[in-house]
């Protein structure tokens, strides 16, 4: 393409998006509202799902060491457990102090004091990787010699996973069901804002222009209002969710849950927010002039 | 130039048929009216001369196009060696007069110079110097097809083509747009016009094509409407 031609269409896509202001404005108007509308139900999943892994980190199994063994032979044990696949950390601690602990717990009940502090056993705290595979990994350890016993709490672990599930396919079809909607409702928006350009395409066919270089100022102008709309709803998101988070860890909620700061997600959500912005508008203003471009 | 053989034409949706084995030809420089009643195909045939529909049977070929078969590809670069006008002007409203003729010398590649130097001279050819930084609705009617004028002229096409180009303008304004017509025709263009109007085309010895019924009735230079004679 010639170097005027293509500044040409460049200005004309550019001119086009304030001589149809309006429409201009409808349709940024709606990519920001679609945008903020599936972000925060993205934000929300990614919250709770961090906060279950927050809970699967505090769920342990313990293993328990045989009677028989010497403290450094229980001690030995440990290597071989790192080696046990699905586990993510391994924790020695000496009957001496998981007695103490368990004296601490019973403070004010004085009927331990008097046993020994060899009544409980050597004891590893295991934390897994994936937990719903704790049964497996709990028989996996069951089988290193000289593990007496596991303790695995297998009733919570199963309540949790059975929660993660269910919210992640909830989150999951909220968001497909979404984003459908707003393909949908963009769909519409270009369509109503290209149908005022009909004439105009016409009279470019009948000058002979031919299809790139009608399409061209098109999708320069779906371009520019994608990422406009991209760019606006990213931040208004972050204001708004830090807002939000903000007065939610005031509340009582704030010592019980843990929420993910924004700063975190900066990079890969304005990427996110762009990306779709940009998809939507040369996607949609280059499918919406299709149409037209038959004559 | 423009040559027409044995042409029919169905439209599907109505099932009429435009144009019944309809034969013409233009040569190079002349300046034709094509003229009959409403409904008699005019349109039809310039529809046909412009790529934008299709014949059932015949043959076409414009500017030395064969528009029987011709590929969609290649109807850009055939529209370019044309010049259209409408009734209704057809104007980009939010362009202004001078970039309503500039766009198309950007639809054809023309460099930044060719443009300064050729929009200019058109818009003075058809008499609108002073108005070119003006919105379309800001122009009188008549103003308004000069700019089509001037937009169809600016390509330096070989061949002009107008439906009805009077059909929105007074008598006054008729007479002026037909002359212009008549001063591009005397600087090399060919053209061909549609037009009802009587007074108007008796006022220039022309070649007269008079169609009805989607046939030709009378061809020759006696400037009047043939078939009413
Ligand atoms: N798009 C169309 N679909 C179906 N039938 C059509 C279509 N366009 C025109 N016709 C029919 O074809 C015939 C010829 O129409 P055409 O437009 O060529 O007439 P015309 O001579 O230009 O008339 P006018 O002087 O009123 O402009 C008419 O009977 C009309 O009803
Ligand atoms: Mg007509």
């Amino acid at each position: 393409m010639k170097l005027n031609r293509f500044f040409y269409l460049i200005k004309e896509g550019i001119k086009s998006i304030f001589t149809h202001g309006f429409m201009s404005f409808a349709s940024v108007t709606i990519i920001v509202a679609c945008l903020i509308i599936m972000g925060s139900f993205s934000l929300l999943s990614f919250n709770i799902d961090s906060m279950i892994s927050d809970m699967e980190q505090d769920n342990e199994i313990l293993a328990f060491v045989e009677d028989e063994l010497s403290d450094e032979e229980a001690m030995a044990i440990g290597t071989r457990l790192e080696a046990v696949s699905n586990v993510s950390s391994v924790t020695f601690v000496t009957r001496q102090e998981a007695f103490e602990s368990f004296k601490a717990e019973y403070d004010d009940d004085t009927r331990f004091d008097d046993l020994p502090d060899t009544t409980l056993r050597h004891r590893y705290v295991i934390h897994l990787e994936d937990l719903s595979l704790v049964e497996t990994t709990a028989q996996d350890i069951k089988a290193i010699n000289g593990i007496a016993d596991v303790g695995a709490e297998l009733e919570i672990s199963r309540a949790i996973i059975t929660i993660r599930n269910i919210i992640s396919l909830v989150s999951f079809v909220i968001i497909a069901i979404l984003f459908v909607v707003s393909v949908f409702i963009m769909n519409n928006t270009i369509k109503l804002a290209t149908y005022s350009r009909k004439e105009e395409i016409a009279i470019m066919k009948m000058v002979g222009a031919s299809n790139a270089f009608i399409r061209f100022p098109f999708v320069v102008e779906g371009m520019i209002l994608g990422l406009l709309g991209g760019g606006v709803a990213f931040f208004i998101e972050w204001g708004l969710y830090s807002l939000l988070t903000e007065k939610l860890m005031a509340t009582i909620i704030g010592g019980i849950v843990n929420v993910v700061a924004f700063e975190i997600l900066l990079i890969p959500m304005l990427a996110i927010f762009l990306g779709i912005g940009l998809l939507v508008g040369v996607f949609g203003s280059s499918v919406a002039i299709r149409n037209y471009l038959k004559i | 130039m423009v040559s027409m053989k044995d042409v029919s034409m169905v439209y599907k949706t109505s099932g009429t048929l435009a144009t019944d084995h309809l034969s013409l030809n233009i040569d190079e420089g002349e300046f034709v009216f094509l003229v009959g009643p409403s409904g008699s195909g005019k349109t039809t045939i310039i529809k046909l001369l412009t790529g934008e529909i299709k014949a059932n049977e015949g043959e076409i070929s414009v500017n030395g196009f064969d528009l029987t078969h011709i590929r969609r590809r290649r109807l850009p670069k055939f529209r370019r060696t044309l010049g259209v006008i409408f009734q209704d002007f057809r104007l980009i409203d939010d362009k202004t007069v001078y970039d309503n003729v500039a766009f198309a010398m950007h639809v054809v590649g023309a460099s930044k110079r060719e443009i300064r130097e050729r929009v200019p001279y058109v818009l003075k050819l058809v008499g609108l110097e002073g108005r070119e930084k003006r919105l379309p609705q800001e122009l009188s009617g008549g103003e308004q097809q000069r700019v089509a004028v001037a937009r169809a002229l600016v390509n330096r096409p070989r061949l002009i083509i107008a439906d009805e180009p009077t059909g929105n303008l007074d008598p006054a304004k008729s007479l002026e747009l037909m002359l212009l017509l008549q001063k591009i025709n005397e600087l090399g263009t060919t053209v061909l016009v549609v037009t009802h109007e009587k007074e108007l085309v008796n006022a220039f010895a022309k070649r007269v094509i008079s169609i009805e019924n989607g046939s030709i009735v009378s061809d020759g230079m006696d400037g009047y409407y043939a078939y009413e004679a």
